[in-house]
């Protein structure tokens, strides 16, 4: 009847997830009980769970990037606490079992339930503003995108607990990850979390290609969009492009393991090293997903904050969508040490260092653009230049690991773990700060408070360079990644470094919370009423903030790049305009609860399929089916805002009609 | 002020402190050719980057403090955001250095191909390598003998290693030889290394393959040429032999196995074992032993 779920999933005998249980535990209930309690719910459903408005989806994606960083980072001070303490003839806390889940858990989570999500909250956030629109294309496909993603954090955090969760790392390498080796529900809740979540990601790919290919603000050329814009249009071609080989590639170990097929196994003319090729051919575009918007962003901000347009855009363009191509053809530098031949290896080595090439040009527009210009250091700045000094560290150890046979002795070393967070946190992760800061005021009508978000910048920083500098140093002394026990005693006073850095971090953390709670309770004395707070150049900027529903009440006309900016030098914005332009009535879409019936549904299916509940899996299906059916056939689906209205509001904004 | 000399102490004891403690080990301390030119190629790279990056760090740290908008004395132009000659040096920077690498990384792939031979006055020794879980099976063909956990080679001797799986994907790695290289299930990699000097080089295994994996460790022996055949007569004569059944028991999951020799071993287990774990569990003799049900890796 259950499957494989019986009362042995829950593990009672062990104290620390039965505590990390309790805790989460605890949160969820009181979270819970204040939203009954304060009669929150009828708002949340109606404003929040059921919007299809781009930016409310927007912001909701960052809300749950933001709780999984949480998690996430969990993971990563146990595992740091395990291995500064696990050294010699200590075995610190964290039996092997559990240590080698913490770390899968940490990778996998952090990929698909912080990045991404920051990433595409970011992109749901600005794009349609930065474009002079109204919607993405597929509003509500929108909504069913991001609760898809939101399901697969569920079945990922139920992990746990019930049952466990994978032993294998996040890349699922099989013939680890196979029935063989790994035989309980641990992988499969990997492979289904992120499944589920893929497919939603794939969604938002589809979405926002459109969006950004067909739906613009008059006279907005191609060559006239931002280019944060142009990252997230190459950002969103590779998710198109790269995660049906990840679903796929899923689905065949899904069929090792389901039905005893023999893709990836040892036995059988199955071959592991198909997998690893299918699984990097998607993972190595998955970076640029990441770091492409995260460019784009800096891009913005360096623009804005030197009061100067951005140098180069031509090549901005160019370089974005070189990286773009080229980064289908990398693969193969993740696994050098197959036994490939030399001519291959050298072909991807080259290949990847070419990928510098276009970084290099990013990275000198960016020094071009502050050059000359009025630098104002305010807190998505600050991210920006550390962004700059420690990203090209991290791209020069890039390319040392492109050159096979360095990495013949610094694969799989820490070295490359340090490789990989300094890209990540020093590109991604401050990338997406510094656009969390930037973008906030435009979102919630208020700026957010500068001394926490500096400080939280220097925790950040200076952790992050505690935290892995002492990896690179480990890395050539042979530390290997992923060790539950550290062999060496001298490696131990550097991994207390490492340690500390983690804690820095996690201060930069605390920080983040301090600064939204300061700025929530002073928000009064920080409001943003021009919608323009940083001077800005790009369209969002131009309608109020937060933005009414409809984005702007007549759609801009675009004449060159930066339009608003132009808009300001020929005293042509709204608010300036001595007459009133003619309203019209706005068609927009109705809220749906679609997204978040199907995500319950996959939720369901997924459960049942992690534990093999054969019949619960089959309704979940039918009801997703159903669900979408029902929808498809319903009717009335748009709502219509008079032009009474839109008038009223932006009479409201703008003071037309009042005496000057 | 005096604050900040005392942090200032402070902090340069601790990195002291720090440098103190890291050995010269790893990649830091190479023992062999193939070693020593990895070393020298990982620093010729970054010395050719660093060409770009420090002045790119430092013109960063130095427009942001000079363009400060709180700055009367820097020059502001308000838009001027597109230079063609700029531009061309902006592309052509990267690519030059680029070019330069291009050439690093053809040239080393192949000079530091795995499979290419170690050029050397002696033949090079043979050695079959086989990851178990967890730890390594060494067959010397040509003495037919085997050990475990234990790779004792003739320094000043190139070694051919034939690699292989009998359970999940590792990597064979002693980084103060030089280059590591994944063992895989079904397949065979080829690598050769060489040590320069007698000396205990730790090796391990640098691909994550479950629970015991942090104690998947051995100990690369060179000793002199001579002490090499010394040690080849002291194991024929010393130990268990390694045989269908003795394998068997070996493949069983275990850690922190103790080093261990076998006086004779199994002529063609190096390729049973491959055959043998392409063609299944249930039809092995052999591969079997990694897969009782019941007793699964991990259950």
């Amino acid at each position: 009847m259950l499957g494989r779920l019986s009362w042995a999933a829950i593990p009672l005998d062990q104290p620390l997830p039965l505590y990390a249980m309790g805790v989460v535990g605890l949160v969820i209930l009181a979270v819970l009980a204040i939203v009954t309690v304060k009669g929150w719910w009828p708002y949340l459903w109606r404003e929040w769970i059921t919007s299809v408005d781009h930016k409310r989806i927007g912001v909701m994606y960052i809300i749950l990037g933001l709780v999984m960083l949480l998690r996430g980072y969990s993971d990563a001070i146990m595992m740091r606490s395990q291995q500064a303490i696990a050294v010699g003839n200590a075995h610190g806390y964290l039996p092997p079992d559990h240590y080698d889940q913490i770390f899968s858990a940490h990778g996998s989570i952090m990929i698909f339930f912080v990045a991404m999500p920051l990433v595409i909250g970011l992109m749901n956030f600005a794009v349609p503003l930065q474009l002079g629109v109204r919607d993405v294309a597929f509003p509500t496909l929108n909504s069913v995108s991001f609760w898809l993603t939101a399901s697969g954090a569920l079945l990922i955090n139920m992990s746990l607990v019930i049952g466990s969760f994978a032993r294998t790392g996040w890349m699922g390498y099989p013939p680890l990850s196979e029935l063989a080796f790994s035989p309980d529900e641990g992988v499969d809740y990997y492979l289904w979390s992120l499944q589920i979540s893929g497919v939603g990601t794939l969604l938002t790919g589809v979405n926002f290609v459109t969006t950004i290919l067909k739906l613009r603000a008059p006279g907005m050329t191609y060559m006239r969009m931002p280019v944060f814009c142009w990252t997230a249009l190459a950002a969103n071609l590779l998710i198109v492009a790269a995660f049906p080989i990840l679903t796929a590639t899923f689905v065949m170990l899904l069929l090792d393991r389901y039905l005893g097929m023999h893709f990836f196994t040892n036995d059988a003319g199955g071959n592991q090293m198909m997998y690893v090729n299918l699984f990097w051919a998607w993972g190595h575009p998955e970076v640029y997903i990441l770091i492409l918007p995260a460019f784009g962003v800096f891009s913005e901000v360096v623009a804005t904050f030197s009061g100067k347009g951005l140098f180069s855009y031509r090549s901005m363009v160019l370089a974005t969508l070189g990286i773009c191509v080229l980064s289908f053809m990398v693969w193969l530098h993740h696994f050098f040490t197959m036994g490939a031949g030399s001519d291959v290896n050298a072909f991807f080595g080259i290949m990847s260092s070419i990928i510098a090439v276009p970084t290099g040009v990013k990275v000198f527009n960016w020094l071009f653009t502050m050059f000359r210009g009025r630098i104002v250091f305010k807190t998505p700045m600050l991210f920006t230049i550390g962004f700059i000094i420690t990203f090209v560290i991290g791209g020069l150890t890039g390319v040392l690991l492109a050159v096979p046979p360095v990495d013949f002795v610094l694969h799989n070393s820490v070295f490359l773990v340090a490789h990989f967070h300094n890209v990540i946190i020093g590109g991604v992760v401050f990338g997406a700060l510094a656009g969390y800061n930037y973008w906030f005021p435009k979102a919630f009508g208020f700026t957010l408070d500068e001394r926490w978000g500096k400080a939280s910048f220097w925790c950040w920083l200076i952790g992050f360079y505690l935290a892995f500098m002492p990896l690179y140093v480990l890395g050539m002394m042979g530390m290997t990644r992923r060790l539950q026990h550290i062999p060496d005693p001298s490696w131990q006073p550097l991994l207390l470094v490492a340690e500390l850095g983690a804690v820095v971090i996690f201060l930069g953390v605390l920080c983040q919370i301090a600064q939204l709670y300061v700025s929530i309770r002073t928000r009064e004395q920080r409001l943003d009423l021009t919608g323009d707070p940083w001077n800005g150049r790009t369209l969002e900027w131009s309608t109020s903030s937060p933005p009414p529903a409809y984005n702007f009440a007549v759609l801009p006309r675009v004449e060159t790049i930066d339009a608003f900016w132009e808009m300001k030098r020929r005293g042509l914005t709204l608010g300036l305009t001595p007459a009133e332009p003619p309203y019209e009535t706005i068609e927009m879409p109705r809220n749906s609860p679609i997204g978040f019936v199907i995500a319950f549904f996959a939720v369901i299916t997924g459960f049942s399929l992690i534990w093999q509940i054969w019949w619960l899996a089959i309704l979940g299906l039918l009801a997703v089916a159903v669900t979408m059916l029902v929808f498809g056939w319903s009717e009335n689906r748009e709502r219509e805002i008079p032009a009474a209205e839109i008038a009223r509001v932006e009479r409201a904004r703008l003071g037309f009609g009042r005496p000057a | 002020m005096r604050n900040w000399r005392y942090l200032l102490r402070g902090l340069v004891t601790c990195t002291a402190v720090l440098v103190a403690s890291c050995r010269q080990t790893g990649i830091l301390d190479p023992q062999g050719p193939i070693a020593a030119q990895e070393w020298m190629l990982l620093i010729n790279s970054t010395a050719i980057m660093l060409v770009v990056v420090i002045p790119v760090i430092l013109a960063t740290l130095g427009f942001a403090w000079w363009y400060r908008s709180s700055n009367p004395r820097a020059s502001r132009s308000a838009d001027e955001s597109y230079e063609g000659r700029l531009e061309f040096v902006v592309w052509s920077i990267p690519a030059l250095i680029v070019i330069l690498l291009g050439g690093v990384i053809w040239i080393g792939s192949h000079q530091l191909d795995p499979r290419a031979p170690i050029p050397a006055n002696a033949e090079p020794l043979r050695v079959d390598v086989v990851a178990l879980d967890w730890k390594w099976l060494f067959i010397y063909p040509d003495q037919g003998v085997a050990t475990v956990n234990q790779l004792v080679v003739p320094a000043g001797t190139p070694v051919h290693f034939r690699l292989t799986s009998a359970t999940v994907m590792n990597s064979f790695f002693i980084p103060q030889l030089g280059s590591q290289i994944y063992t895989m299930g079904g397949m065979t990699t080829h690598l050769n290394l060489l040590a320069d000097k007698p000396g205990e080089y730790a090796g391990f295994s640098a691909n994550f393959s479950g629970d015991g994996f942090a104690e998947m460790r051995f100990i690369a022996k060179a000793v002199p040429a001579g002490d090499f055949e010394a040690w080849v007569t002291q194991a024929r004569g010393t130990g268990s032999a390694l045989d269908d059944a003795g394998y068997a028991a070996l493949a069983k999951p275990s850690t922190a196995v103790p080093p261990t020799t076998y006086r004779s071993v199994e002529p063609k287990l190096f390729d049973r074992i491959i055959e043998q774990t392409v063609s299944g569990p249930e039809k092995a003799g052999v591969g079997a032993a990694w897969c009782p049900s019941g007793s699964q890796v991990g259950g």
